[in-house]
Formats: structure tokens, C-alpha cells, sequence
């Protein structure tokens, strides 16, 4: 039956028909929702790991037991898993094992821009592209079979507008499963020096036999339009505006295996041609390989090295046409994401603000902080890297901004890769204080339980990571707990903690104000005899408070009643009118 | 000739319900057999801040995404979102939307002004536009939710499909108890002025 999927569901969907039956993923935009409509389906064991590099190693001992397998991460999480990824190269697998890497092209969701594909060169492993959600299905139920007859990890590089594009999808009957149990093989799967040198040379010629397999296989296509003069090579996304914009009169060798690529299937694309294109996003991966290979070709001297392509952006390179739609006169003003009304953030981020303290921020919806109007965040950097920056800055200056420094991490966060950096800041004794912003949640890619919810991917109860336990475990004394909505409590608390010439931890804790288990108070109302337009409650950026002819006044529909602002207001003007009924009764 | 493919992009702000007209259009193109794509971008941009799903159908649909001066119909859930994708607007396209105002940040901040004759000026320039509160008749319907339904019943009067059609791809799509306020607010759309 057809149905219109996500890439990302294609490819739950795929992994399933193919035989997995164990998925182990951390949550990164572009691609949560692989895991996630894995989890719905109770065939297949699904987790969230605490980060990629877990999700990939409980993936391979899966594949080892004899189980086929996948994990899911988005580009940068790759860079965590890189290390078990390089030496799965060598071992290979024993049930078939994929890897799902999501790439962000124009960085909808990330925080930088990088091509995934440089990573199955450089472990020296195959990698499909998909180009919509049928090809998701089809190549994720197809990987499984090309994993275990080149005995080789298989990594499926979706992106944004693949894995969030929904196209029809037929879903077909699972393959049937099959028993592969674990044989011990030290010379596999031991990788010290005498057996990874015996290793290497098997990488080398399997990828001898992927490239002639490239050549060959149906992966790869060549749509070839009688007459056409110009040749254009492409694959994913870049395929689908290619054949939009000029499809009808350029010949096309589409591209799924996108590592190896062959050789032979290139130079006879190429000579077919009078004019051969290479149209890629990000980096010039197939068109560096066509250079190597001594072929005169166009490419990043037609398109940017940056952000996405479009049909128009095709057009504009190949003389496809271009449309032109209405130009106002006047700005429309930006709306920006901004942090949620009674985010539990806002209070803290507030204290931080006022103590101008220099923040080394983290991966998160928090890094919202950054923004106008309370800038309350100095730097962002990759996953975890709050905690251990910090180290190194009050380290590096013999703690002389110490007392101005603190690092924010979410709990999620901690858990991928805070706690390491806190091991540090004990060990090496740095004056450094660690912010803990809990919200029992990984609120930024749309709620996933993490192993400080107590909840695991189904919802289902599971142990709980006691967070106060777990840093006084590691040598942290001062573990405080505020509430964020208490800006008396977090004020004192920073102010202490900041003084303490030691190490310590400030837990603020408060679950995400959308979670549904969350118990909202009425909203706030302003009254307007009493607000002076002091504007002290529009330094909190909260998209539920504007000024309305002169005065403060707060949208109904989306105040929870959190009170912060309140406790911002001199005269009194914000009123909680609950309270004040409370009273009267 | 190239065979024509019809593309709505569907905007507003993150939180104001597009993903269900999206959901239901898509769902229905599909069964009028048309070949479909539905795109829209998940992520940071949920939280408060504009949000576009292109819906592009045809006997065949490749791109993913809508491009400046393609969109047959802009429908907007919020006023100035309407405005804002002017650039995207086909020179022959209609934007249908809701005179609802939300305030951007820098609106809220005080560093800019909400532009409030923002959609007669786009009609000065030659726009067909269809304004209307959308939330007054999805309030009238039953429901401030089924705002995104009325807009759906404004934009069905100019695709060729059958009425019934819509009402059946209702009734599918939003809980049972939902139904009739849906198909109310899909039919006072549909009518509205």
C-alpha cells in the first residue's frame, strides 16, 4: 500500500525489512526519527545509547552475537563514533551492521556543516545515499545483504531534506531472519597490532571488490537523454534538483554507492558527454575522484562549497529556468526560534546575566541563552565540551577569572559527554563551577528519555542516573540543587558557589515546561496603573511578555505562570490574580 | 512539455498546527493518486520561530522543496509569515491567509515595529491575496484549533478536487470527536468571504 513516509521513517521501515532486530542510537537532528519509528515497532530492540560512540559499540556486539543492526546519529555524532567506526573497518561484522549518518546542509539544526562522506573514505567503508523515501526503504533494506558479503559496517548517509521529506514509499514483507551465532575468530575480531596487521590488507582488497562491484551494481544509474551535451553526476538531494531544473536535457549518472565509486562507469559516463558536471553538496567529494581519475569536469567552480542547493540553483548553473516571486519594500521583521514561555532556563540564565559571568556554553536548547536580550552565553563548541573548556580556561590563567566562570550543560548532555570534563575538574583541580541545567529531558531534539529521566525509549521505567550521586562520586564536595524559577535562590547559590575556591556543581532542576506531566499555573497579568515601563521584566526574552501601548502586558495563551518575571517587577505590576483569589477566600 | 506540478508551501509559527493541514493534504493528494512530496524542516525552528512545509503534486514530483517564485499558494497561519515568503510567490500565485498578528521577537524587544498594512502593499504589487480571520471562524466552528482546517477550506475552493473528498481526508486524519467542528471550520473557510 502507498504511503507517504519521512525519510527517516523509510528507513526505520527498511532496517526492519532487512533483519534488524537491535537499534542503539543518540538523538541529533536530522536524525531522531529513524530511532524513534524503530521504537514503534516491537520487532526490533530499540535504545537511546548516552552518545554515538555507545550507540555504535552495543550495535557491533549485536552484529557480533549475530544480530543485525544499526544505529543513528547526525553528522557531528559520527565524530564521537568515529573511533569504534575506523577499527569496525578492520574487524568487519558477523550479522550485517549499518550506520545512519544524518548531514545538515545549510545547518537547519547544527553547528557546523560537515560532509559525511569523508568518513567512510577514510575508514575505508561503503556508503549509500538515498535520494527520497523510497530509495531510504529500499537501500536500508539492502544494506544488510551488502554488509555481509563485503563483511563491512555499511554507513547510510541521509540528509535533512531527504530524512524530513515526505515521498511515497510502498513498504514491502520483512526478509526472513536467520540464525548467524558468535564464532570466536581472534584474528577478526582482536584488533592488537599482530592481528590488525593481518586486517589491513583484507580492507584494502575488499575495497578492491566494492569498487568493481560499483561498477556494476544497481546502486548506481545512468539516465541518459538522447543528444544531451552536458553530463551531470550526482546523487542524493542534489540528484533530485538536477533533474528537476534541467532532467530533461542533461544525462545523469546517479549515484547511490557513493563510496567506493567506481571507475570504468565514470570514464564511459564521461566520454559519452561532451561536457561533464559534478553537482554536489558541501565538499567536492565525487569531483576530486573525477579529477584523480585525469577527467576534464566541472564542479565547485559551478556551485558553493556552502549551505543547500535548489532546482533554481541548478538552473542558474546549467541555463535551466529561473522564476522570480514579489519583493516587498519595506524588512519583514526576523522571527528567530526563541526559548519557550517558563522555560526553566530563563531564571538562571537571568542570574548569570546579572553577575556578568562568562559562560562556556553546550549543545542544547539552552544555547537559545545566547541570543538577544540576555547574551548570557560565551562560546558553544561541540557536545560536552562546556564542561571541559571551562576546566581549561581557569586552568590556563591560574584560575585568575575563576569566581567569573561557569559552564552550562544540559542533563542530557552531561550524560553524552559532561561527565568526563567533570572527572577532569577533580582530578586536575581546577576552581571551576559546572551549571547542571536538568530539565529531565533532551529537550532540543523534541523529547527523548535520557539515563537521567529514569524512563527509556518506550517510556517504560528504567534506572535512574542520581545526578547529585554521580558528582560527588567522581570528587565533586559542593553539589547544590536550586529551583530556576526561585531568582533569590539561584542568585545566592551562583554568588557562593562562584566564591567557593574549589570545585562545584549547581544543579538547577526543573522539568522542560512542555513535557506533558507538567503542571502549568495561570497566567500573569500586568496591572497597568502600577507598571512604569521599567522594561526590567523584557530583559528575560520572553516571547509571552511585550510592551503594548506603553505598558507591559503579558499574552495569555502562552504564560504558564512560571513568576519570573514577577519577581523582576519593583512595583508590583505583575500579579498572579489566582493568588490573589487565593487570598481573598 | 513538462508535466505540471502544483506547490503550496504552508507557513507560520513554530507551535500553530501546521503539521496537520500538511499532514491531511498530503494524505489526501496521495489517495487522489497523485505523486507527492511533503517537506518541512524539524528542529530548532519548532520553538516559536517561522516555520515552512513545502507540498509539491503532480503525475511526478522530484524536488523536494519550492523555490523563489514557484508557490502556486502560499497559506499562511499568521499575517506577517504571509508577507514574508513573497519572494516564493509565483507571479500568477495566491496567498491565503490568516489576518491573525503574532509578534517576532524583535517586535517584542521593541527593535522593530509590526508592519500592519504589510499585506496591501503586497497586494499593491499585483499579489492575489485571500485575508481573512481564520481564527474567528475556527472559533465560530468550535475550536481556536481548527484554525488550520479553515484555511484549508479557503485554499480547496481553487484545487480540483471534490468536496467530499476533503471531508473524508477529515474525517481520517483528526480525532473522532474533532470531526464536525473540522468539517464545520473546513466549510465556513471554504464559504468565506
Amino acid at each position: 500500500m502507498k504511503k507517504l513516509m519521512i525519510g527517516n521513517e523509510a528507513v526505520a521501515r527498511g532496517l526492519f525489512e532487512g533483519g534488524c532486530r537491535f537499534v542503539s542510537s543518540y538523538p541529533g537532528t536530522p536524525s531522531t526519527e529513524i530511532t524513534e519509528f524503530a521504537a514503534k515497532n516491537d520487532a526490533m530492540t530499540c535504545e537511546w545509547a548516552p552518545n554515538e560512540k555507545v550507540a555504535c559499540e552495543a550495535a557491533f556486539g549485536a552484529s557480533l552475537a549475530g544480530v543485525r543492526s544499526a544505529c543513528a546519529m547526525k553528522h557531528v555524532g559520527l565524530n564521537v563514533a568515529a573511533d569504534p567506526l575506523f577499527t569496525l573497518s578492520y574487524t568487519g561484522v558477523n550479522a550485517g551492521m549499518v550506520i545512519c549518518v544524518a548531514d545538515d546542509p545549510a545547518m537547519h539544526s547544527s553547528q557546523n556543516e560537515q560532509d559525511s562522506r569523508h568518513y567512510a573514505i577514510a575508514a575505508k567503508v561503503p556508503m549509500l545515499e538515498p535520494a527520497d523515501s523510497a530509495e531510504a526503504l529500499d537501500f536500508a533494506r539492502r544494506a544488510y545483504a551488502l554488509s555481509e558479503e563485503f563483511d563491512t559496517v555499511v554507513l547510510l548517509r541521509m540528509c535533512t531534506r531527504i530524512a524530513h521529506s515526505q515521498s511515497i514509499v510502498e513498504p514491502g514483507e520483512p526478509l526472513p531472519l536467520f540464525d548467524k551465532p558468535y564464532i570466536k575468530n581472534p584474528e577478526k575480531y582482536i584488533m592488537m597490532p599482530a592481528f590488525a596487521k593481518k586486517r589491513h590488507p583484507i580492507v584494502e582488497e575488499r575495497t578492491e571488490r566494492l569498487t568493481a562491484f560499483a561498477e556494476t551494481c544497481d546502486f548506481n544509474r545512468e539516465e541518459l537523454v538522447a543528444g544531451a551535451k552536458i553530463g551531470v553526476i550526482a546523487s542524493g538531494t542534489a540528484y533530485q534538483y538536477v533533474k528537476e531544473a534541467v532532467g530533461e536535457r542533461v544525462s545523469i549518472l546517479k549515484l547511490g554507492l557513493v563510496n567506493p565509486l567506481p571507475v570504468e562507469r565514470i570514464r564511459r559516463f564521461a566520454a559519452s558527454v561532451e561536457r561533464l558536471v559534478v553537482c554536489e553538496e558541501l565538499d567536492p567529494v565525487l569531483e576530486t575522484h573525477c579529477r584523480a581519475l585525469g577527467l576534464s569536469v566541472e564542479g565547485k567552480s559551478l556551485f558553493s562549497l556552502i549551505g543547500e542547493f535548489s532546482q533554481s540553483v541548478v538552473a542558474k548553473a546549467l541555463g535551466g529556468e529561473v522564476h522570480e516571486g514579489y519583493s516587498l519594500d519595506e524588512a519583514v521583521p526576523v522571527r528567530p526560534p526563541v526559548r519557550c514561555a517558563g522555560c526553566p532556563r530563563r531564571g538562571l540564565y537571568c542570574s548569570l546575566a546579572k553577575n556578568k559571568v562568562t559562560v562556556i556554553g553546550d549543545i542544547g536548547c539552552y544555547t537559545l541563552g545566547a541570543q538577544a536580550p540576555l547574551f548570557a552565553v560565551d562560546t558553544t563548541l561541540c557536545m560536552g565540551a562546556s564542561v571541559s573548556g571551562l576546566h581549561g580556561f581557569n586552568k590556563a590563567v591560574e584560575n585568575r577569572d575563576a569566581g567569573k566562570t561557569a559552564a552550562v550543560i544540559g542533563d542530557s548532555t552531561f550524560m553524552h559527554s559532561g561527565i568526563t570534563g567533570l572527572v577532569n575538574i577533580s582530578y586536575n583541580a581546577s576552581n571551576s563551577t559546572v551549571i547542571i541545567l536538568d530539565n529531565s529531558i533532551t529537550g532540543m531534539t523534541g523529547h527523548q528519555q535520557n539515563p537521567t529521566t529514569g524512563y527509556n525509549i518506550k517510556g517504560d521505567p528504567a534506572a535512574k542516573v542520581d545526578l547529585e550521586t554521580l558528582c560527588r562520586a567522581v570528587g565533586i564536595e559542593r553539589v547544590r540543587v536550586v529551583d530556576p524559577y526561585d531568582l533569590e535562590a539561584c542568585d545566592r547559590v551562583l554568588k557562593e558557589e562562584l566564591a567557593y575556591p574549589g570545585p562545584s556543581v549547581i544543579i538547577s532542576r526543573r522539568p522542560c515546561v512542555l513535557l506533558k506531566y507538567v503542571k502549568t499555573a495561570p497566567p500573569l497579568t500586568v496591572d497597568p496603573d502600577r507598571c512604569r515601563t521599567c522594561k526590567a521584566c523584557m530583559k528575560l526574552g520572553c516571547p509571552a511578555l511585550s510592551i503594548r501601548d506603553g505598558k507591559a502586558k503579558i499574552d495569555a495563551t502562552l504564560c504558564v505562570g512560571c513568576g519570573v518575571c514577577e519577581q523582576l517587577c519593583r512595583f508590583d505590576a505583575i500579579q498572579n490574580r489566582s493568588a490573589d483569589k487565593k487570598e481573598a477566600l | 512539455m513538462k508535466k505540471k506540478v502544483t506547490n503550496i508551501m504552508i507557513v507560520g509559527v513554530g507551535g500553530q498546527g501546521s503539521l496537520l493541514a500538511s499532514k491531511l493534504l498530503g494524505r489526501l493528494l496521495v489517495d487522489e493518486g497523485y505523486d507527492v512530496k511533503v517537506s518541512e524542516v524539524h528542529g530548532m525552528s519548532q520553538r516559536g520561530g517561522s516555520v515552512v512545509t513545502y507540498v509539491r503534486f503532480g503525475e511526478k514530483v522530484t524536488s523536494p522543496i519550492i523555490d523563489l517564485g514557484e508557490a502556486d499558494f502560499i497559506v499562511s497561519f499568521e499575517k506577517l509569515e504571509g508577507a514574508r515568503y513573497a519572494p516564493w510567490l509565483a507571479r500568477e500565485g495566491r496567498v491565503i491567509v490568516n489576518t491573525q498578528e503574532i509578534d517576532p521577537m524583535p517586535v517584542i524587544t521593541g527593535a522593530a515595529s509590526y508592519p500592519s498594512d504589510i499585506l496591501e502593499k503586497l497586494a499593491a504589487k499585483g499579489a492575489s491575496i485571500d485575508a481573512f480571520d481564520a481564527l474567528a471562524l475556527a472559533e465560530e466552528a468550535g475550536s481556536s484549533k481548527a484554525v488550520n482546517i479553515a484555511l484549508l477550506g479557503r485554499l480547496a475552493r481553487y484545487l480540483d478536487i471534490p468536496y467530499e473528498k476533503w471531508t473524508e481526508a477529515i474525517a481520517k486524519t483528526v480525532a473522532e470527536k474533532f470531526v464536525s467542528i473540522n468539517e464545520k471550520a473546513f466549510s465556513l473557510g471554504y464559504q468565506s468571504e
